[in-house]
């Protein structure tokens, strides 16, 4: 039981980012953007020790601005981009680079000091992504299983391919397309497929939901209406290569069969307010992540709509629905879609929920008042999934 | 005379007292006689003998004597002795008087007797002549009829040559009459007679080549005729009694029966297919797949059962019963053929009516449906008595399958006209209303619409009532009396459409609201969820127990849904459309905020001089919530409120409290710092849940609607970046809000404390964070 506890991590600036370091597959490490008009900005570097139970952290300064948005890049340790504010005269303008860590930091193997405080290191700039003409940028999606080449970043209405040259020290706008209509379109958030040869993307604005390909820079589908308000997050089943969740203001979280977009496959419905993200889990994809602003984490079990409901294939699972279950019910008690946990650590409203990278058990959340709480799937169920 | 008759008495009583004790085996019938007639046996013994009664048997002179001596005085001695004396002298009298008349009959006696002594002597004498008269008269006869006897024999063979001429004389005329009435269109039925006559007699004699003659042409006659009558049966225009005779003849021609009775049922087989056909004909082709538009049948219903129970109904009790008179008993005729015949037939009647029924749509009339119904059944039942195996089962399901037809039929028309009163309701919402002229309020709009339907439910369980009559026949099934009224009427009527109900009204909760089709107004969701909750706390026992008065239902009988499930079923449809009212109303109002605090330029904005306003319209808008909801729910409860709660001053820029629950601690303190005293402050205010189930009353209601817009506000402050002005400007606003929205929360402290989370949040997004004067927040707000 005891090491089911979650650990907390106080940061002292509010914070909203929050990623694994992606291309870390050994160390469970999180990195933290804060967010603070008045004072620099830091990325805290979380290593957790999950034998000791122990967190260090690393802080690199992030003299910029403040941090909206923060990915790593999938190939290299020490690379990763933030999407930030830049403050000057009276106006705000929301920008994004690529940066490197010290090279000491990125396997974070050394030991942490006591007055790391104090003693803070700067990131070193490679390259901004010129957003001049493009707007604020919304956030910053590497592509997943590549070489940390290619970058795709939401700037307003406009999506942004980058090819990243000169090891990252440049990057070169490649192809862009632009969301027309009426009104003023502003993406909220974009999600890059691990499948089809990452040639797909998709993102949100307003209540829709929308895919792309990346090659033609074309709409591939448009999920109208996908939430009753704003939508704020989405994500690709990792397993599944037409699956796709997404989360907003109507409390809900729904999922998506990207051939079939009329209709949701399942809807969860147990936030009670604003769902700000979900993430599924990079290997059992029945694992579900929600973090909202009523300050809760909520890991649901998809069973029914994961890729592995006991050996079945999920479409299996659709068409013989009773047969199914009736069979599994004579060989092993089944797992329903149901709600494992409720995780109420925060208190203020969560804006980032993260599976760790390394670790398929673990998971970090990150609330407004730069709590970050890490914990883990509880181990009954855990050796349910892997027995 | 008097002892005498007691001396009777006395000795017919003594030997049977005698007896008493030995032969009870006899006595004992005597015994009430006895104790009828005369005084008791037993009493008779068991009294001792008085010698003084001086009319007793055992009268002893001396003793009496004694006794009067020594019991009376003189005077008594006297009158006794003067009382004997007359006694004594009126029994001697009356001695005398009968020796007299004895004397005189003994006399008479004496001279008749003398005289018939006289009269025999001369009689013997007659008699001996009369006795040798009588022996001549004998001898004589003998003679003559010795002589005639002879005679007489011969007459007697002559009589009896006569006999058998005529016999045979009519045997030989035989044919000859049989070809007169077995001609065509004479009697053949005489024939039969006679044929069936002569029959024996020839097949008897039929050694002889006369006899054999006339037997075969008498055959052949006979099998002419059974040749025109097999004919005649394949006519089609014959009627049934007809056909009946016309078997009957066949049959005792001895025709093989088995093939009659083939021919007999084909024959009356081809009329009732062409009755059938008639009555198929009315119907329109049937049509499989059955999308088609049929014209509406010609007749009624009840015109349609009629003509079916008369003309064939009536035809097959008719044939059932000829066939029973014909085959009864006869080999060949193996009794399962009727029997398969009458099914295959009803079996197809039953499948016309069917389609008949089907064609009832509409509601039409019940009444009439079910009197229909009843005349098939009492027809049926009179089929049946003769057909036990006609397919009763299948009759009676018959008619069970379209009363509950006609149930399910209630079922959607009642859905129906539930729609189309939500229709109506909606229209009456949406009509735009002039300015100062009041629509129909919501309670006006809401009684209607509940009292309607009610009425409407009311009115279809009396149409269905009709099926339960007693007047009607199959009411007396045991499905009307069991499951039709459990199974059909209360669960697939009323219980369906209570769910039913509760199902559409969850579903402008559940279903449109999101995706496309237009979404209820807010209006209607509030007026349904308040129909569902009175649904739950009366309407729905009340329409049980109606129900289960006029349906009793059985004791055994099929297990029931319970009231309390349906009330659960309603409240939860409550819940869920209060719930999404309010979602839906807040979702307006935050979405007006959410528009609000984006669009606006929060860096280079001026000096607040207004309340902005989008604030006031929320206001006005959280107000007309207010209006609507209290005119269908209570008002709810308040926690008590402080008296200075609106002019309850910002806390989070004075000095002088606490800082708030999102106190500003800007000074980069190490972390445990900040979080000791932000944890501090949550374990004293409780976790407010936005989109949280609310209560049935209006304080709740505005509460959750309040919750939400608020939250909005503050995670959207939250997105921005805010410049001095900026801050001020939230910071006007957010008192307005806490000015005006208090009253309407259940409690103020949840409007304060997310008023609260607000400005402080809007001061760690402002660049520049120097908050407005409190006393010139409040004059902006007071000037409006």
């Amino acid at each position: 039981m005891e090491d089911d506890a979650p650990v907390i991590y106080g940061l002292e600036f509010q914070a909203r980012a929050l990623t694994p370091q992606t291309a870390e597959t050994d160390a469970i490490r999180f990195l933290v953007g804060t967010q603070s008009l008045r004072y620099d900005n830091q990325i805290h570097i979380i290593d957790f020790d999950d034998e000791n139970n122990i967190i260090n952290k690393n802080v690199l300064l992030h003299q910029v601005g403040e941090i909206w948005h923060i990915s790593t890049s999938p190939a290299d340790k020490g690379v990763l981009a933030t999407c930030y504010n830049k403050t000057s005269d009276s106006k705000v303008m929301t920008c994004a680079a690529v940066w490197r860590m010290p090279k000491e930091l990125e396997s974070g193997s050394h030991e942490s000091p006591d007055d790391s405080s104090s003693n803070t290191q700067t990131l070193e700039l490679l390259c901004h992504l010129d957003n001049t003409a493009h707007g604020n940028m919304a956030c910053v999606m590497w592509e997943p299983m590549g070489d940390g080449k290619k970058i795709i970043s939401l700037a307003d209405n406009n999506i942004l391919l980058w090819d990243l040259q000169e090891s990252s020290a440049k990057a070169a706008l490649s192809s862009s397309a632009a969301l027309e209509g009426k009104g003023q379109l502003k993406f909220t958030s974009g999600r890059w497929s691990p499948h089809h040869n990452c040639t797909q993307i998709a993102t949100a604005n307003d209540t829709t939901v929308r895919g792309w390909d990346t090659r033609s820079m074309r709409q591939i589908y448009c999920i109208e209406n996908a939430h009753g308000q704003l939508v704020r997050d989405l994500d690709f089943n990792p397993n599944k290569q037409y699956y796709l969740a997404s989360c907003g203001d109507d409390c809900k979280v729904k999922f998506w069969d990207t051939r079939n977009v009329t209709e949701p496959v399942k809807t969860l419905e147990e936030h009670s307010h604003w769902v700000w993200n979900v993430r599924y889990n990079h290997s059992h994809d029945q694992l579900i992540l929600t973090g909202s602003s009523d300050s809760r984490v909520i890991l649901s079990n998809m069973v029914s709509i994961s890729s592995e409901p006991f050996g079945h294939m999920v479409d299996d699972d659709d068409l013989s629905d009773q047969e199914d279950q009736h069979q599994e019910e004579k060989i092993k008690e089944p797992l329903q879609d149901s709600v494992i946990a409720t995780y109420e650590e925060h208190e203020d409203s969560v804006y980032a929920v993260e599976w760790s990278s390394a670790d398929p058990w673990l998971f970090a959340s990150l609330s407004y008042d730069g709590r970050l709480v890490i914990n883990r799937v509880p181990r009954a169920l855990k050796y349910h999934i892997l027995l | 005379m008097a002892e005498v008759e007691a001396a009777g008495t006395e000795v017919g009583g003594s030997p049977e007292a005698a007896a008493g004790g030995t032969g009870s085996g006899w006595r004992r019938p005597h015994g009430p006689l006895q104790r009828y007639y005369g005084p008791p046996a037993a009493e008779t013994a068991e009294a001792a003998p008085d010698p003084a009664d001086i009319n007793g048997p055992h009268f002893d002179p001396e003793v009496f004597l004694t006794k009067v001596r020594s019991e009376c005085p003189l005077g008594q001695l006297l009158a006794r002795e003067a009382a004997l004396g007359r006694e004594i002298r009126a029994l001697d009298s009356d001695m005398q008087t009968l020796l007299y008349e004895n004397y005189n009959k003994f006399i008479s006696a004496t001279d008749t007797i003398r005289k018939m002594k006289v009269d025999f002597r001369r009689m013997e004498a007659e008699m001996d002549d009369l006795a040798a008269n009588m022996a001549a008269i004998s001898t004589s006869s003998a003679r003559v009829s010795a002589a005639l006897q002879d005679r007489h024999r011969r007459g007697a063979q002559l009589a009896g040559v006569q006999a058998l001429l005529r016999k045979l004389q009519s045997l030989v005329e035989v044919p000859g009459r049989l070809r007169r009435w077995a001609a065509p269109g004479a009697e053949p039925a005489r024939a039969l007679r006679c044929h069936a006559r002569a029959r024996a007699v020839l097949r008897h004699y039929r050694h002889l080549p006369s006899f054999r003659a006339i037997e075969d042409e008498s055959h052949a006659i006979m099998a002419d005729l059974a040749q025109r009558l097999r004919a005649r049966l394949r006519d089609d225009t014959l009627d049934p009694k007809e056909l009946t005779e016309c078997v009957e003849m066949l049959l005792q021609l001895e025709e093989p029966p088995e093939e009659l009775c083939e021919e007999f049922l084909s024959h009356a087989g081809a009329r009732l297919e062409a009755e059938l056909a008639a009555l198929e004909a009315e119907l329109p082709p049937a049509d499989p797949s059955g999308t088609a538009a049929t014209p509406p049948p010609a007749s009624d219903i009840l015109d349609f059962v009629d003509r079916g129970s008369s003309a064939f109904v009536g035809n097959l009790c008719l044939l059932a019963a000829s066939y029973r008179s014909l085959f009864e008993g006869r080999p060949g005729a193996g009794d399962g053929r009727l029997e398969a015949f009458a099914a295959t037939l009803t079996a197809r009647y039953f499948e016309l009516l069917e389609r008949r029924l089907a064609l009832e749509r509409g509601l039409g009339d019940t009444s009439l449906l079910v009197r229909a119904l009843d005349r098939f059944h009492r027809r049926l039942r009179a089929l049946l008595e003769l057909l036990p195996a006609a397919g009763a089962e299948a009759g009676a399901a018959l008619v069970a399958r379209a009363a509950r037809e006609r149930v399910d039929r209630y079922l959607r028309a009642l859905q129906t006209f539930f729609l189309g009163c939500l229709g109506d309701v909606r229209q009456a919402l949406a009509v735009p209303r002039p300015p100062g002229k009041e629509g129909p309020g919501l309670p006006d709009l809401l009684a209607t619409l509940a009292s309607s339907v009610l009425g409407q439910l009311k009115a279809v369980l009396a149409y269905v009532q009709l099926f339960t009559a007693k007047d009607v026949a199959f009411a007396s099934l045991p499905y009307f009396k069991g499951e039709f009224c459990v199974e059909a009427v209360r669960e697939g009527l009323v219980v369906a459409f209570v769910r039913w109900l509760c199902r559409t009204a969850r579903g402008f909760a559940d279903g449109p609201a999101e995706r496309g089709a237009p979404a209820a107004p807010p209006a209607l969701l509030l007026l349904l969820a308040r129909l569902c909750l009175d649904y739950e706390a009366t309407t729905i026992s009340y329409i049980l127990t109606l129900t289960d008065e006029q349906f009793p239902p059985q004791d055994a009988g099929p297990a029931v849904t319970p009231g309390p499930a349906l009330c659960t079923e309603a409240r939860g449809a409550a819940q869920r459309l209060l719930d999404h009212y309010v979602q839906v109303q807040g979702a307006a109002v935050a979405q007006m905020l959410r528009k609000s605090v984006e669009t606006r330029d929060w860096l280079g904005t001026v000096e607040p001089r207004n309340v902005r306003a989008v604030m006031k319209r929320v206001v006005e808008d959280i107000t007309a919530i207010d209006v609507q909801v209290g005119q269908l729910f209570e008002e709810g409860v308040r926690r008590a409120q402080s008296s200075d709660s609106s002019r309850r001053a910002f806390s989070v820029y004075s000095s002088s409290r606490a800082p708030g629950r999102y106190a500003p601690s800007y000074t980069p303190s190490a972390p445990m710092d900040t979080h000791l005293l932000s944890n501090i402050q949550k374990l004293f205010s409780e976790r407010i849940d936005i989109f949280s189930p609310v209560e049935f009353n209006k304080v709740s209601v505005l509460t959750g609607i309040i919750k939400i817009s608020l939250k909005t506000l503050l995670e959207c402050v939250r997105l921005r970046t805010l410049g001095r002005f900026g801050l001020q400007q939230v910071q006007v606003d957010g008192h307005y809000l806490q000015l005006y929205l208090w009253r309407f929360a259940a409690d103020e402290r949840v409007v304060q404390g997310l008023l609260d989370e607000v400005a402080a949040s809007a001061a760690h997004r402002c660049l520049d964070p120097v908050p407005m004067e409190h006393s010139v927040v409040e004059l902006i707000c007071e000037r409006g």
